[in-house]
């Protein structure tokens, strides 16, 4: 069986996540974009641990969704207290640091 | 089915890393435990005690390694070895990052502790779920509560610090990385000034560092996809032999570089820097600019060196443009600025430049002529330089005040120099040594890296480079000129006196600034001797 269309399919859900985090404009759902970058990796290195029949993928992907869960405790705190601040959760109305 | 073996971990060689870690642990549980009244100095005492410690460990260890092997350090060969199961490398270059993060951790948790500058809290929120401008913030100010959070949180942002350069596999370099941002990220949002400035610089820089830490993680599963092992030296290995599947090889090296020049801020990755660098805690300003990017760096070496030294030809190129852009970028936008801190930020892009212009020399010492140094020695002496100037002027701006706090725009810095001489003195030797002037260690690090680069080829890069700092020397004088040659806006700045924390990290700033830069030979030294990345 061949494994391309899984890493097709990876790089797909990659670009998907990259042009959200780009485009979007709620906080919460630009985040929600990087988690779909990250588990779209953990797509592609489950498929190249059984392309390459060695378990350092698969290790590697238990590894990012705990990482990705620390990142979401801090990231959700951050923009929790952003939102309880400005009463707004874009990325646009946060707009003080500039030149 | 293979029978599990209990994996060895050198506990004896990690020393340094288990030590910090271990006190960010123990700082927690002190958080819990401990009287609220006695909770700054436990914290403070606990991480100084901390840090200084893993600082005698990295001592110990390095000693005990050139003992294992006098005869390689004498040419500049690798020595160390590989830790925890080949995830982590101890080596010389390990070991002396290592030293570099533990001293400006050390310096920069004294300027964390620095509580008389602003009558007696620390420059962190008193409470940073209070909203700003409420009943709840005033009554958080009123009974002068403080986070004592920020120095475990400090303590695991450093531990990562030490793990990223040492990394010997994809995986444990994405972990570390990580384990040095979330911890950086929180910090970054918990000013006691300006609260909505560093919450909204807490916001972008997780942001981006989340969307730069997805890039380096699929960039390892394709470097993974490729090569089938996530180590270095599996890596470098499938490099110097496969020839199919060049395509993933490549998509993979500028995937992880874009991770990594994120961390070292380089342009075009540099958007975050500004930002970051002037809504943050300036204690935590001063820390980050320095630890980060040494720890990145390293990180950046032992990848290109180490992974894919044999692929020097695919990824040299892209580095040319990339310290080409930082430099010319990094300078340009330095000159159009009227903060303080957002100008020592680009001035920062344009170092990062200057950095990477070392990177881009000769790796080996057996291809170099006697007396020459290699492209790694050039490097990590000017992160030793750069870090201690960096970190050295950013504590300069925490004491520069008025009435709101800290004063960071230019136009309140006129007349400085009237005002409180020495401070301003001693900003002004830190700009020259960032414009690189002769006698400061600015210009020794920089004549390393450009003469690297040189010998390697580089001439367009160091040409710009050079360009680059000749019109940096204007923007730096610009502001010495400012200092010392123009009245002061209305009562003009006030210069608040620090506690002897504070105090004691300009002056070792600027002592090692100066004597960097008269006496260089004993620094050049120790990182010749450091030797090469173990493979």
């Amino acid at each position: 069986m061949s494994l391309t269309p899984y890493i097709v399919l990876s790089a797909i859900l990659f670009t998907i996540g990259a042009v959200g985090v780009l485009t979007r404009r709620n906080a919460l759902v630009v985040f929600m974009c990087v988690e779909l970058m990250l588990n779209a990796c953990n797509l592609a290195l489950v498929t190249f641990a059984k392309q390459h029949g060695n378990l350092d993928g698969q290790v590697a992907a238990f590894f990012v969704m705990v990482v990705a869960a620390a990142e979401v405790v801090v990231g959700l705190a951050i923009i929790m207290t952003i939102f309880r601040t400005r009463r707004s959760a874009s990325v646009d109305d946060a707009s003080l640091l500039k030149y | 089915m293979t029978e599990f073996v209990k994996p060895s971990l050198d506990y004896f060689q990690l020393l340094p890393l288990l030590v910090v870690f271990g006190v960010a642990c123990v700082g927690v549980v002190a958080e819990a435990f401990v009287p609220r009244a006695y909770r700054y100095v436990t914290q403070t005492s606990l991480t100084l005690v901390g840090l200084v410690a893993a600082l005698a460990c990295t001592v110990v260890v390095a000693l005990d390694l050139s003992e294992d092997s006098d005869l390689a350090h004498a040419d500049g060969r690798a020595h160390g070895l590989v830790a925890a199961v080949g995830t982590v490398a101890v080596d010389g270059p390990t070991l002396f990052l290592w030293g570099l993060i533990l001293v400006l951790a050390t310096l920069g948790a004294m300027l964390f502790g620095e509580r008389r500058l602003d009558g007696g809290v620390s420059a962190f929120a008193g409470q940073a779920a209070a909203l700003p401008g409420t009943e709840g913030e005033r009554e958080a100010s009123t009974r002068g509560l403080e986070h004592t959070e920020v120095y475990p949180l400090m303590l695991f942002a450093v531990s990562g610090m030490l793990l990223f350069p040492a990394s010997n596999d994809l995986l444990t370099m994405f972990v570390a990385l990580e384990i040095l941002s979330l911890p950086l990220y929180l910090l970054c949002g918990l000013a006691r000034r300006r609260r909505l400035l560093s919450q909204e610089a807490a916001m972008k820089y997780f942001l981006l560092g989340a969307f730069s830490s997805a890039f380096f993680l699929y960039g390892a599963a394709l470097l993974y996809g490729y090569a089938g092992s996530m180590e270095l030296a599996a890596i470098s290995e499938a490099v110097a032999g496969a020839t199919e599947n060049r395509a993933m090889l490549l998509v993979g090296t500028g995937l992880l570089a874009v991770g990594l020049l994120f961390k070292v801020g380089a342009a075009p990755f540099q958007a975050w820097t500004p930002d970051v660098y002037q809504g943050a805690p300036t204690p935590l300003t001063a820390f980050m600019a320095a630890a980060t990017k040494v720890a990145a760096f390293g990180a950046l070496l032992r990848l290109l060196y180490v992974g894919l030294g044999n692929d020097r030809w695919s990824w040299a190129p892209m580095l040319w443009v990339v310290a080409i852009l930082s430099m010319v970028v990094g300078t340009l936008l330095a000159l159009t600025q009227n903060d303080v801190k957002r100008l020592l930020a680009y001035s920062s892009v344009a170092h990062t430049g200057f950095i990477l212009t070392g990177v881009l020399g000769l790796q080996g010492a057996d291809r170099i002529a006697e007396g020459e140094i290699t492209s790694l020695q050039a490097v990590l002496f000017y992160l030793a330089t750069y870090g201690l100037m960096t970190l050295g002027a950013f504590a300069v701006v925490s004491l520069v005040r008025d009435a709101g706090g800290e004063t960071t725009h230019l136009s309140r810095w006129a007349g400085l120099g009237k005002e409180a001489p020495f401070v301003a003195a001693v900003f002004a030797f830190f700009l020259l040594a960032m414009a690189g002037i002769p006698l400061t260690s600015g210009f020794i690090g920089k004549w390393a890296v450009f003469s690297v680069a040189l010998a390697a080829g580089a001439w367009p890069v160091v040409v710009a480079a050079v360009l680059a700092s000749a019109v940096a020397v204007y923007l730096y004088v610009k502001v010495i000129v400012l200092m010392y040659f123009r009245e002061p806006v209305g009562d003009g700045p006030s210069v608040a006196t620090p506690s002897v924390l504070t105090a004691v990290a300009i002056s070792v700033g600027a002592a090692a600034t100066l004597v960097l830069g008269v006496v260089p030979g004993p620094l050049l030294d120790l990182v010749a001797r450091a030797g090469e990345f173990i493979r």
